[in-house]
């Protein structure tokens, strides 16, 4: 059996005292680990403290309403095993802290300071036991003042600021150390550079690094060039536009596998990606649903429906994100449009688009899909009506009726203009590329 | 022309909180402006501390001279001294001039920036200065208002012809035949104890029932005592009321309710200073404000992020130290050092006859706060230097708490007691106790042996009373 006592933790930043408002376990009880122990309220918020084991609780230390300083004990379990207290422990502390009222005592004449105990113990610094004890004849008052009440670390006067030489606090400053978490050895409990040496080798130190020097430097970027591009595009789409944004799970297992197939025989053909089947499945699902490829001029209240379907592909370079256009997609081939997309990725990685190949796109593909994500909510390239993203390729288990079956699963996250575009057909759009793409054969079999 | 500057950091007010912001930021390598309207070294070189200092020595001086004349009580005869004030004012100027000049070299030396002109907040990190060559907008990522205070106008003495402020006090050509002084705080007594000693008959007129309302009753009694060795009559719990019909008096109602009138060639209101919060734009900006200051947290930040104030615009004591010391932590946040307000003490002097000291806690405001308290005093009387240079009025005062002796204020009065604010500073600064200053040896003679003897006589055994 050990002695188990919880301090009163940091409840948070700048917070060197709490006020204790509830207990919520009696002293005798037992507590399971994780119980909530008591609530203290700092200026900031209500915080409850769980208790961190299984035990008995033997000693409950502030009353409700008084003000304890962090780092002070708040109550002693009785554990099994070794506990966190050194034996006799306890006891001194408990006789110290019996005899602290009875210092008290004579100053306080009746019993009407009872009524704001916390206000009472905040300012008042127990005096040593050893000094409240004598009748001061003045001979002895030097002999029995004690040299280093502090050597216990004993948690300060709530409120009172940790002493220590400008030099020390200075030194703590800088290391991002809290002095008043810090025991000090001198007189009247000053904390000495030897102190702080040992709080950090103690590792004291090592949990309050967060602590450091905050960085208070702000720079100033011009917006420029493609940056600004970019934002003044996003700011028109997401304004003027009424994103309706639809996601479903797509499962690419079959494709996963035709792909791989194809890739194994590409023979000096470029790798085939997701995207070209994504296109060509695209171009199916538009061909039944012209609405979808278009362009709107809002200014003047016109829908440009285009027969070609020209895809922009959103690409992330070192500068920023342009989006690149290939060129009529019904009218490729899956290979034509992987070499396609291979030629005009790197084209926009090394800057060398020219203007026709970075406009006149009629619907986007967004694909984070290698960063992973499970859904994204994709932004417009006005004047399109609809955008669809790629999210990350994921071995999901699935149901087929008997058991869960591991299935490679994809999410498709599209954004539609709900001007032009209404759930209804969004959806339908959506479900169409799905039931494609889940069936990969289907992509590529003439009606 | 209009201009545009930008810069890191940007001090508004070029005082000694403001100034000293500006060099250590400029040693620290942050790009800094200053912008000061008038001298630099604020009120406290130009009108405030620096001068009436130099003032004050003069009239000590003179007083002196006028002693050996009148007594030759040590043994110096000498004829009667003659006093031309305006010829201390030109040397007092000099002094001035010295320093301030110096400030400016320290800014140079720092590569600070001092763009001279009136200050207009745009908005938080932008202000217009105009300057002699025109508007001059600046833009920083920081800025520290240090704007300062100035002296409280009373709106029925308001200021000009022959009622004057602290500011004009100083620039005399003439010691007044009568000064009536509004205001026993230290500003009031310091001017009105030189004036007394150029020779003028001053009378001092207090609201209060004391003088030094700061300080406590234990420490400006020998001030009192002086005051009346030197004539000065003192009114307590008397209101002025405004200037008399001949005007050359001042009228007031005296503790018993009387009107009474003084003869008044000058009247020196010195009710106190208050911050300068207005004529600066601050309503483009918004702070949160403290009753009259603006309010700061522990890194003097105000409400608004990147915007700092130091110094008289931003709190009590109202202190040019504590300005520095302030400007000097704001640099090394700006700087992107950890800091914070941690100081324990900052002392306050009164250069009255005697000087005052108190840094930290009375002993009355130590049991206020709750602590249980041991104090003792050590009287001048006692102390050999003292009585060698006929000086043996006031005492050192040690308040330390009981059970540790932590030093939780040392206090004292006394001919040039001012110095000993050093070794109560420190000793409070290094969480110094009794048996510190009992340890440590104090050389002899010298006055600060009183600092040690009170400290022993705290802990019960004094030496030598």
């Amino acid at each position: 059996m050990g002695v188990y006592v919880i301090k009163l933790p940091d409840v948070g930043e700048g917070v060197a005292e709490a006020e204790l408002v509830e207990w919520l376990v009696e002293e005798g009880k037992n507590v399971r680990e994780d119980e909530v122990l008591a609530s203290v309220m700092t200026d900031k918020a209500t915080v409850e403290i769980p208790s961190p084991v299984e035990g008995k609780v033997v000693w409950r230390g502030p009353k409700v309403g008084e003000v304890v300083a962090v780092g002070s004990p708040i109550i002693r379990l009785e554990v099994d095993g070794e506990g966190n207290e050194a034996p006799g422990a306890a006891v001194e502390a408990a006789t110290r802290e019996k005899e602290a009222p009875l210092a008290d005592k004579p100053s306080e004449g009746d019993n009407e300071d009872k009524a704001e105990p916390a206000k009472k113990i905040e300012k008042k610094p127990a005096p040593a036991p050893a000094r409240s004890a004598e009748a001061k004849p003045s001979a002895a008052k030097a002999a029995a003042r004690p040299s280093a009440p502090a050597k216990t670390g004993l948690p300060r006067p709530p409120g009172e600021k940790p002493l220590a030489a400008p030099a020390v606090r200075k030194r703590a400053l800088d290391l991002g150390i809290d002095l008043r978490r810090v025991p000090g050895s001198g007189p009247a409990g000053r904390i000495t550079h030897e102190d702080l040496d040992a709080f950090i080798e103690s590792g004291g130190g090592a949990i309050l690094r967060a602590a450091r020097a905050p960085d208070m430097s702000v720079k100033e970027i011009k917006v420029v060039g493609l940056r600004r591009k970019i934002a003044e595009r996003m700011a028109v789409a997401k304004s003027r536009i009424p994103h309706i944004t639809y996601v479903d799970e797509v499962d690419v297992t079959a494709l996963e596998e035709l792909r791989g197939k194809l890739n194994a025989e590409r023979g000096d053909r470029p790798k085939l990606t997701l995207l070209p089947f994504l296109m060509r499945a695209m171009a199916r699902a538009i061909a039944e649903q012209p609405e979808i490829n278009a362009r709107y001029d809002d200014d003047e209240g016109v829908i440009y429906q285009y027969g070609g379907m020209h895809m922009g592909v959103a690409t992330q370079t070192d500068n920023g994100l342009v989006v690149p256009v290939v060129r009529h997609v019904e009218a490729l081939g899956l290979w034509d449009c992987a070499a396609e997309l291979a030629r005009l990725a790197e084209a926009a990685r090394a800057g060398s688009c020219t203007r026709e190949e970075l406009t006149g796109s009629t619907i986007t593909i967004t694909s984070l899909g290698a960063l992973g994500g499970v859904v994204t909510t994709p932004v417009i390239n006005h004047p399109e009506v609809a955008i669809v993203g790629v999210n990350k390729i994921r071995v999901l288990p699935q149901w087929d009726g008997n058991g869960f079956v591991p299935r490679k699963m994809m999410n498709l996250s599209s954004s539609f203009d709900h001007r032009i575009i209404d759930g209804w057909n969004a959806a339908v759009f959506v479900q169409r590329i799905k039931g494609l793409l889940e069936n990969p054969a289907m992509i590529f079999i003439e009606d | 022309m209009a201009k545009d500057i930008a810069c890191k950091l940007l001090v508004v007010g070029a005082g000694p909180g403001g100034y000293v912001c500006a060099i250590r930021a400029g040693q620290l390598g942050v790009d800094t402006i200053i912008v000061e309207a008038e001298a630099l070294g604020g009120t406290c070189l130009n009108v405030g501390c620096i001068p009436s200092k130099a003032l004050i020595h003069v009239a000590d001086e003179f007083e002196r001279a006028m002693n050996s004349a009148d007594k030759a009580a040590i043994g110096v005869s000498a004829s009667k001294p003659k006093i031309d004030l305006a010829k201390t004012v030109e040397w007092k100027n000099g002094i001035v001039g010295r320093l301030t000049g110096g400030v400016g070299a320290l800014l140079k030396k720092a590569k600070v920036r001092v763009v001279e002109g009136w200050a207009t907040f745009i908005d938080g990190k932008t202000i217009e200065v105009e300057t002699k060559d025109g508007p001059t907008t600046i833009r920083a990522e920081n800025v520290v208002i240090a704007t300062g205070s100035t002296p409280v106008e009373l709106p029925f003495l308001k200021f000009g012809g022959d009622v004057i402020s602290s500011t004009e006090a100083l620039d005399l050509d003439a010691p007044p035949k009568n000064l009536v002084v509004v205001g026993a705080g230290y500003i009031g007594l310091e001017l009105g104890i030189a004036f007394a000693k150029f020779g003028s008959k001053v009378a001092v007129v207090e609201a209060l029932d004391r003088i030094l309302p700061g300080y406590d009753a234990e420490l400006t009694r020998p001030v009192t005592k002086r005051l009346k060795a030197l004539g000065v009559a003192v009114h307590l719990g008397a209101k002025a009321k405004g200037p008399g019909k001949d005007g050359k008096s001042l009228e007031i109602e005296n503790g018993d309710g009387e009107t009474e009138t003084l003869p008044a060639d000058k009247i020196l209101v010195a009710v106190g200073r208050k911050p300068l919060t207005e004529g600066w734009g601050r309503e483009n900006l918004v702070l949160d404000m403290d009753g009259p200051f603006i309010k700061i947290d522990d890194r003097c930040q105000t409400s608004m992020n990147g915007v700092y104030a130091i110094g008289d615009v931003a709190g009590e004591p109202m202190l040019a130290h504590r300005a520095m010391a302030q400007g000097e932590m704001v640099a090394e946040i700006i700087a992107g050092r950890n800091r914070r307000w941690d100081r324990r003490a900052v002392p306050a002097v009164c250069f009255t006859d005697p000087e005052v000291v108190a840094v930290g806690l009375a002993p009355e405001e130590a049991k206020a706060e709750g602590h249980e308290v041991e104090s003792a005093l050590f009287p001048f009387s006692a102390n050999g230097r003292a009585m060698a240079t006929e000086a043996e009025e006031g005492f050192v005062r040690v308040t330390a708490r009981a059970g540790d002796g932590l030093i939780l204020g040392a206090h004292a009065v006394g001919k040039g007691v001012a110095e000993l604010s050093a070794a109560f500073a420190l000793a409070l600064e290094m969480g110094a106790t009794l048996e510190d200053i009992a340890g440590t040896i104090h050389a002899h003679p010298t006055q600060s042996e009183a600092f040690h003897e009170a400290s022993l006589r705290t802990l019960g055994h004094a030496l030598h009373i």
